[in-house]
């Protein structure tokens, strides 16, 4: 095929794409096309964005196949298999560790238990003083109608003990901490150091999840205690302020209501939050991309998937414990 | 050109540190290469050449057991790599070392504690011998200077030596090297290229590297292998220059732009 561009007048940058639109496939199908007679500048540009004649197209990568309901339900299952697996492998390092067969860093877990602990302690303080406060607000507007105000002590410290301290406390760690694991971990696997400690035969499960998740474990019951007295005592002004319940009362009230069912199930459900936590976010570091985005995906995915299991813990648990007559 | 010690014993010389015997990776249903079978010989240095995608640095991953063949063996010494009870493969890791392509050194720790890390784990050295074994492999590739920094502080080039003084750590026969001149300026280039050789000539290390520089064939590698991507299996086994003159079409298109001497 030859271009008759005698008659060409004027010509931009558009001249060479829209020739080349048209052209393109009349080359691939092998049709000779002579660009001879076009302005040496366009067909300079041309000739380069035309495929040669007997060029062998790139491969390209397939596109990720099916789309849809199916295929979400697929990859929902698959991520759950894996995630089994995962708790699986975590409770077989468990176990090498009771054995001392696991190869475990100490300095780590050390840095850990500082980075949890302490460094969690303001934001926990903040808002479960407000969460105490507020519940005691709410109760008592709602106990002050039937003038039974003096058992603000017992809602407060009832459902800060046994259920919020432990909730609040499993949020903010997936926040603060759950984040930081799967952002830790996932850059090191994005890095290929993670590669490097299998290569040499050490379990990143051993070196690196054992560490944060007995750090965790650590510092839960501490950090779940820590709050519910932060919650109950801060459930005190309302109640004496607005309320006029004496203040000593409200103390004795508070410790009366305060069975140990009570606390160990607050501690045993926020002790499990914070388990959870901890191994979404390993989980999902470990299971991360190799760039630099998947680690941003791989962080937010922790902590969406953290509040989740909290949130499906918190459920079964209580129907578990109220069905047990606990 | 594969120079061998004058006080060799033939036999055990002559038995490779390595054999791949129809080896086929796969990544889900789509295979990448099939039936590889070459052997790696002592103290030689074996470049995986090939294009981009062509399945080189997952052949690497195979060699150092960090994937699973999809038919095939690794054999180290008649031992499969992938098919062993755990105490021989732990012993099997022990005999290489691996340099990952950004280095990977751990960056929670300083270049020291990276050096000293396979020690403390796998030698029963004290923590004053592995201090000294740390700072004395950082010396042979030249950065015994660098043993308090943290892998942040270090440039490209640095950052891939340090992960070449971890991978000696402890001893190994074999080096594996995945892309050692990539995101490279030409001087560092040339510097790993000078240390490969004289690892091999005064450590006598096996080297065997994956790489996409055909200068480093060139400068350092006695024998390249060639995997094409087309094909999906290895075309061309010998020395890069007669690769170069004499190889299948491809092999030669690969390796034309190298310097010939």
């Amino acid at each position: 095929m030859q271009l008759d561009a005698t008659t060409l007048a004027a010509w931009d940058a558009g001249t060479a794409p829209a020739l080349w639109r048209l052209l393109a496939p009349l080359r691939r199908q092998g049709v000779l096309v002579d660009t001879h007679g076009l302005p040496d500048a366009v067909r300079a540009a041309l000739e380069l964005a035309l495929p040669a004649a007997d060029a062998v197209p790139d491969e390209l990568p397939a596109e990720p196949g099916g789309g849809g309901f199916l295929h979400a339900v697929r990859r929902g299952w698959r991520d759950a298999l894996d995630t089994a697996a995962f708790i699986g492998e975590v409770l077989l390092a468990l176990g090498r560790l009771v054995r001392g067969r696991a190869v475990i860093r100490w300095s780590d877990y050390a840095r850990q238990l500082d980075q949890t602990g302490p460094m969690s302690l303001p934001i926990v303080s903040l808002t479960c003083f407000l969460i105490g406060l507020m519940l005691a607000y709410m109760g008592g507007a709602q106990l002050e109608r039937i003038g039974a105000q003096t058992f603000i002590a017992d809602v407060v410290t009832v459902g800060v003990v046994r259920e919020l301290a432990g909730l609040m406390t499993g949020v903010i760690l997936a926040g603060r901490v759950g984040a930081a694991f799967a952002a830790q971990i996932g850059t090191m696997k994005a890095n290929e150091e993670i590669d490097a400690l299998r290569a040499l035969g050490i379990d990143p499960i051993d070196y690196l999840v054992l560490p944060r998740l007995l750090a965790m474990l650590t510092v839960a019951p501490l950090l779940i205690a820590y709050a519910a007295l932060v919650g109950v005592l801060a459930g005190l002004p309302p109640a004496v302020g607005i309320y006029g319940v004496p203040s000593f009362e409200y103390l004795h009230k508070c410790l009366d209501a305060l069975t140990w069912t009570h606390l160990w199930i607050g501690l045993f459900k926020g002790t499990m939050y914070i388990a959870l936590v901890a191994l979404a976010g390993c989980r999902e570091g470990l299971h991360a991309g190799r760039d630099a985005q998947a680690v941003g995906a791989a962080t937010t995915t922790a902590v969406v998937k953290a509040l989740v299991w909290i949130v499906v813990a918190a459920s079964a648990s209580t129907v578990l414990f109220q069905s047990l007559g606990l | 050109m594969n120079a061998l010690p004058s006080t060799t014993d033939g036999a055990a010389w002559a038995e490779p540190l390595v054999r791949v015997v129809g080896l086929t990776m796969a990544f889900g249903g789509d295979v990448v290469q099939r039936d590889l079978d070459f052997e790696i010989r002592r103290r030689e240095v074996l470049a995986i050449v090939g294009a981009s995608g062509c399945g080189k640095s997952t052949l690497l991953r195979h060699l150092i057991g960090l994937q699973e063949p999809a038919a095939g063996q690794v054999l180290y010494g008649g031992q499969d790599l992938h098919h062993c009870d755990d105490e021989t493969l732990a012993t099997l890791r022990r005999r290489f070392g691996v340099m990952f392509q950004a280095g990977a050194l751990w960056s929670s720790m300083t270049v020291g504690e990276n050096v000293m890390l396979p020690l403390r784990m796998f030698s029963p050295l004290d923590r004053r011998e592995r201090e000294l074994q740390a700072r004395f492999k950082l010396a042979l590739v030249g950065l015994d200077e660098a043993f308090d920094l943290e892998p942040a502080a270090l440039s490209g080039g640095m950052r891939k030596r340090a992960a070449i003084a971890r991978a000696l750590a402890l001893d190994p026969e074999l080096l594996y090297l995945d892309e050692p001149s990539s995101g490279l300026d030409p001087f560092s280039t040339r510097r790993l290229d000078e240390l490969m050789l004289n690892l091999r000539q005064h450590l006598g290390t096996t080297v065997v590297m994956v790489t996409h520089t055909i200068d480093s064939v060139f400068a350092v590698a006695d024998r390249a292998l060639f995997l094409d991507h087309q094909e999906k299996t290895m075309t061309a086994l010998g020395s890069p220059h007669d690769l170069a003159e004499g190889g299948p079409p491809r092999v030669r298109e690969f390796l034309r732009r190298g310097p010939r001497r």
